[in-house]
Formats: structure tokens, sequence, C-alpha cells
């Protein structure tokens, strides 16, 4: 075994390449070895424990669940566990309580209704949804936006980032006992979720981004409204950090617990904060940019043990970056139109209705029968808050797609969680379970 | 790269279509490239659609593997699609390869019903373990709620 850094866990942030010092550089087999730590049972047989191939100081393993309905699983997640003791051996996530066929849906749901689809899945981020969704669909129409339209798109997708990342400080919190967090993490993710009331008119499932541009401007005002938030989150990560960054008990509940190496999240294809906290420098927004991300400065935080700690930390910190970009942005945001003005994607203007047969036309064919998409198929992937978040998209020419196949990073960060399990203790299941950051509607679709 | 495509992203992927045959080898071809993740891998059912456009020597089948490999190294994308046939829905697991497959490839035989051989544990993954058939082919119907319609009340 070499000590070297593989090429691709350096890269560059605004401080240069931040070089990974790397662990033990494992060999290719010795990488795999997940595929014997996860627990292969099926979800309703009894086990006979002397059937389960696994070394054991004496007979003393046992299967154990836990979830679905458990109040630290974020969501109906189970986890079959293989204890011996109090330690973890084997683990198997056993997922599809939520599952209600949503790429099934989307199917029988024409383009412009199909936002209102995809924002359902993560409930957590639904505007990262969209937004992935509205980019596959303007791929295949060879839709260009208006520049107003592609910042507003990223103010909300930050300020996204911003309430989901609150939220997962909340609930990461409360499974670590820390009630107050919880607390304070919903009374600020409620600030945003306010200003998307104001603009969206909901506080979740906005089916404000569309195919095409955005559902409506930014009210008047927004600009306080955003500085607000941005001034009053900022402050409080900074009492999160007295709260728990230096808190001695915190610490060593996270430190050193569900470590991960670079080479094992490549391995199992492993995204966002729990592949950065690795020491991978692998943000979407900086490696392959989309919407304006290249015209903002911002920087992409890596951990270096990929434990339980870097996966907080880099959370917290990523709160402050997005509210750099959402402050850029709100400097930068341009004029103009807020969805493009091909009438045959976006519906006319209401007041146009009255005056224009053609437009009474147009938005009587977007709202029924929608629009036609070109025969084709795209993949589209952004990062939002729990990685990377594709949309494989493949039209017939029709008005509803033949096949819309969403990539749920929550789906698949969730199997890591054998691996980081193991050897660990039950009760730092839950706060490992937690840092995988899973949002069971997403996992489940 | 003009102003206007950047908006939008730049998603070009290089595209592949192996045979069934060639599918391992190419991807781990791939991999020995510096492709290192397995973004994504999905099923797709071409049922009812025959006039997709697809390279020339490439035989159009019912389903269609479309993997997603990414390239950490290159800030790169590969696609690669591979044609299925109907009757026999089968094909190599690449999970030797790509470990973080595994619940991929369960999702694509749990909705989709394709086999991946060598895979250590196909079995359902969102849809129950006694669930019959494989919800996301295009024949497998979407279900109705069937609504019982009355006469209105007559005059008394």
């Amino acid at each position: 075994m070499t000590e070297q850094s593989p090429t691709w866990s350096t890269g560059e942030t605004s401080e240069g390449a931040q070089e990974l010092e790397s662990r033990s550089v494992t060999g290719s087999g010795e990488l795999r070895r997940e595929v014997g730590a996860v627990l292969r049972l099926p979800e309703g047989v009894s086990v006979d424990s002397n059937d389960i191939d696994v070394e054991r100081r004496d007979d003393e393993t046992m299967i154990i669940n836990m979830g679905p309905q458990h109040p630290s699983t974020h969501g109906v997640l189970r986890l079959m566990l293989e204890v011996d003791g109090e330690v973890i051996l084997r683990t198997k996530p056993v997922i599809g309580y939520l599952h209600t066929g949503m790429e099934k849906t989307a199917e029988e749901l024409t383009y412009v209704q199909g936002a209102t689809n995809v924002t359902r899945m993560d409930y957590l981020c639904p505007l990262s949804n969209e937004l992935v969704f509205s980019l596959a669909v303007e791929e295949l129409l060879g839709v260009d936006l208006p520049p107003r339209a592609v910042w507003i798109r990223m103010l909300m997708a930050e300020l996204n980032r911003v309430s989901s990342h609150l939220m997962w400080m909340a609930t990461n919190g409360m499974d670590l006992g820390s009630t107050s967090m919880m607390i304070y993490g919903f009374r600020e993710r409620e600030m945003v979720l306010s200003f998307f009331e104001k603009t969206t008119g909901l506080r979740m499932n906005h089916n404000y981004i569309r195919p095409g541009g955005v559902a409506a401007d930014l009210p008047d005002g927004w600009q306080d409204d955003v500085e607000v938030i941005c001034e009053t989150v900022l402050a409080r990560t900074y009492e999160y950090d007295e709260l728990l960054t230096g808190q001695p008990i915190f610490r060593e509940r996270t430190e050193a617990v569900g470590n991960l190496t670079a080479e094992e999240a490549v391995a199992l294809s492993l995204t966002g904060p729990i592949l950065r906290s690795t020491g991978v420098a692998w943000d979407l927004r900086k490696a392959m940019p989309y919407l304006a991300y290249d015209e903002v400065d911002f920087d992409v935080l890596v951990g270096k043990y990929g434990d339980n700690f870097d996966r907080y930390s880099i959370r917290l910190n990523e709160i402050r970056e997005s509210i750099r970009i959402i402050r850029q942005v709100a400097e930068k945001m341009p004029d103009g139109d807020y969805r493009v003005a091909d009438r045959k994607v976006t519906p006319p203007p209401r007041a146009r209705i009255d005056e224009s047969m053609e437009a009474l036309i147009h938005h009587f064919k977007v709202f029924t029968e929608g629009f036609r998409v070109p025969e084709g198929e795209a993949y589209v992937a952004v990062e939002s808050p729990r990685g990377e978040l594709g949309c494989y998209l493949v039209s017939n020419g029709t008005s509803k797609p033949l096949r819309m196949h969403i990539r749920a990073p929550s789906f698949v960060n969730l199997q890591s969680l054998p691996l980081l399990l193991r050897g660990g203790l039950v009760a730092d299941a839950v706060a490992t379970t937690s840092s995988v950051d899973p949002v069971m509607g997403e996992v489940d679709r | 790269m003009t102003a206007e495509t950047r908006s939008r992203g730049s998603w070009k992927a290089e595209m592949t279509f192996p045979s069934r045959s060639e599918y391992s080898s190419v991807i781990e071809e791939y991999k020995s490239h510096g492709y290192e993740m397995c973004v994504d891998l999905c099923a797709v059912d071409y049922l009812g659609y025959e006039g997709r456009t697809l390279p020339v020597d490439v035989v159009p089948q019912r389903f269609e593997v479309v993997v997603n490999l990414l390239s950490l190294s290159s800030k790169s994308r590969a696609r690669v699609r591979v044609q299925v046939p109907e009757d026999d829905p089968v094909l190599p697991s690449i999970i030797e390869i790509y470990p973080g497959v595994d619940a991929m490839e369960r999702e694509a035989f749990d909705l989709m019903g394709i086999e991946f051989l060598g895979h250590p544990d196909l079995t359902r993954i969102l849809m129950p373990e006694d669930w019959e058939g494989h919800p996301l082919r295009k024949d497998y119907g979407i279900g109705r709620v069937p609504i019982q319609f009355k006469e209105a009340p007559g005059p008394r």
C-alpha cells in the first residue's frame, strides 16, 4: 500500500488546492468489503443466528429492527441491525415505506404539471427538485432563459439550501440530545419559509421553478427580506458554534464516529456533504457550473476524516457559504423578464388574455395539453443540499415524458449506512443515520 | 460556450452503446480511464415508441439500461446505454466494478424487472416483497380508484 493521494481527492478552492492527507490507501479488494458488510437477509424472515456467516465471539449476535416507526430515523426508515451486545456488525436499510410511484406518476403528467410532482420528493429542498426537472425539460426544449430567471433560481435554491441545512442542524441536534438546537433550527428555518411563502405562495411544495423560468417575480422589497434572513441566520450560526461546536459532549459524540474514507465514498457513489467530508472537493456548483454559479464567489468546504463531526461542520459552514452567495446574488440581480417569452412554453400574462385571442389559445393549450418537447433524452444534475440530484428525462415528442428518472442523492447516500455503522454502537447509529441526512420522501419517491 | 448555453449548464456526456456481451468490459474500461463514480443507473421501457434515434448498428430493444458515469478527475460525464430485449431481460451486474450501483440495480430490478446477474441481493427495494409485476413497465396498469356514481335523488 502506498501513501499517496488520489488525483481526484485534491480540488481547487479559493485558497488553492486543498490537499488530502490520505489515511491508508486501501486495495481494491478491501474497498469492496462493504459488499460483505451489508446484511443480506429477506425482510420478513426470522433468522437463525447460526445461519449468519460472520465472525463473533459468542453466539450473542442478534437481529434487531430500528424503525420504521422510530422517532430518530428521519421518517419511515427501517434499519435491520445485527448486533453483538452494543456493537453493530451488519446493517440492512429497508426502505420503500413511503414509495408512491412518483416516477410512474410523472409519465402521466404533462411537463407543465411535472414540477408539482417532483417538488414533493425531497420535501426539505423542493426547489432543487423543481430546478433539476426544469433544467432537464429546458435542455430538451433548447430554451435559453433570461438572466433574471437564472439569478432568481439561484437565489431561491441557495435560500432553500440554508433552510434545508438548518432543518438538518435541528434534527441532528435532537438526535444527539440537544433539544435547544432543534428549537433554534426550526426557528431560523421558519424565516426562510416565510420568505418562500411570500414569493411562491407556499411554504413547501412550491411549484415555483417551472420549465421556462419561474412562476412569479420576486415580491417588492425582497432585498430587505433577504438581507434580514442573511443577517439573522449568519449571526445565529455563531450561536450554534457556541452551543454545539465547542461543546465537549457534542464533540465526544460526533468525532471519530461513523468514519469513511474518500475511496469508500467514491466507490459507493456518495455525493454531497458526505463525500466532501472525506476530503474530496467535489461540488457540482464549482466543478460543473450550472445557472450562474461561475459568476459568484464561494468556497467548497471539505473535511478531513469523514466522521460525523466533519459532516456537521461542513453543513454548518455551507450555510455561511450559501449566505455569501445569496448576498452576491441580491447585489447582482439583473432586471428583465423572469421567464422566457416563448408563448409555446410559458403561459401569457393574465392581462394579455383579455385582449388577445392568440394569448387565450396559448394559455388554454399550455394548461390543458401542455407543450410538446422534442424527442431525445437528457441527464441533468444539480447540487442539492444532499448531493448530486439528477434527472434523466426521455421524451418521445409528446407533451408527457416517456420516462422521468430522478437520481435521488439520499437514496444513494443511504448505501453508506452499513459501512458507517459497522463496529459502532447502537447509540451512535442514531447520530450517524442523521449525519447521512436521508430524506425519506426522496429515498422512496 | 455562449452566455445563453451556460445558463442552462453544460450537460454533454460521451455516449456509448455497447451490446450486452460488451457491457461489463466497456464499464470496466471507463473505470480504468478515470471514471471513478457510477452516478446513476436506471432502466427505460421503450414499449410503444419505436422511432427513437440510435446509432445505425444498434438494434433497438424494448428495454434500455442507462448508466451515468462521472469522472471527478477530468470533470466529465459518460453515458452507457445498453439494449435489453423483452424476452430475456438479463444483464450482468457491475457491482464488482462500482459497488455503489447496489441500490440502483435493485431499483431497476424492482420497478422494471431487469435481472442483474451476479448481484448479491437482487430483491425488491421499494415495493413490498410479495408484490407482483414491475410497476414502471409501460404495460403495467397505472391503477385507478373506481368511482361509483349514484343516481340523482328523484323528486319526492
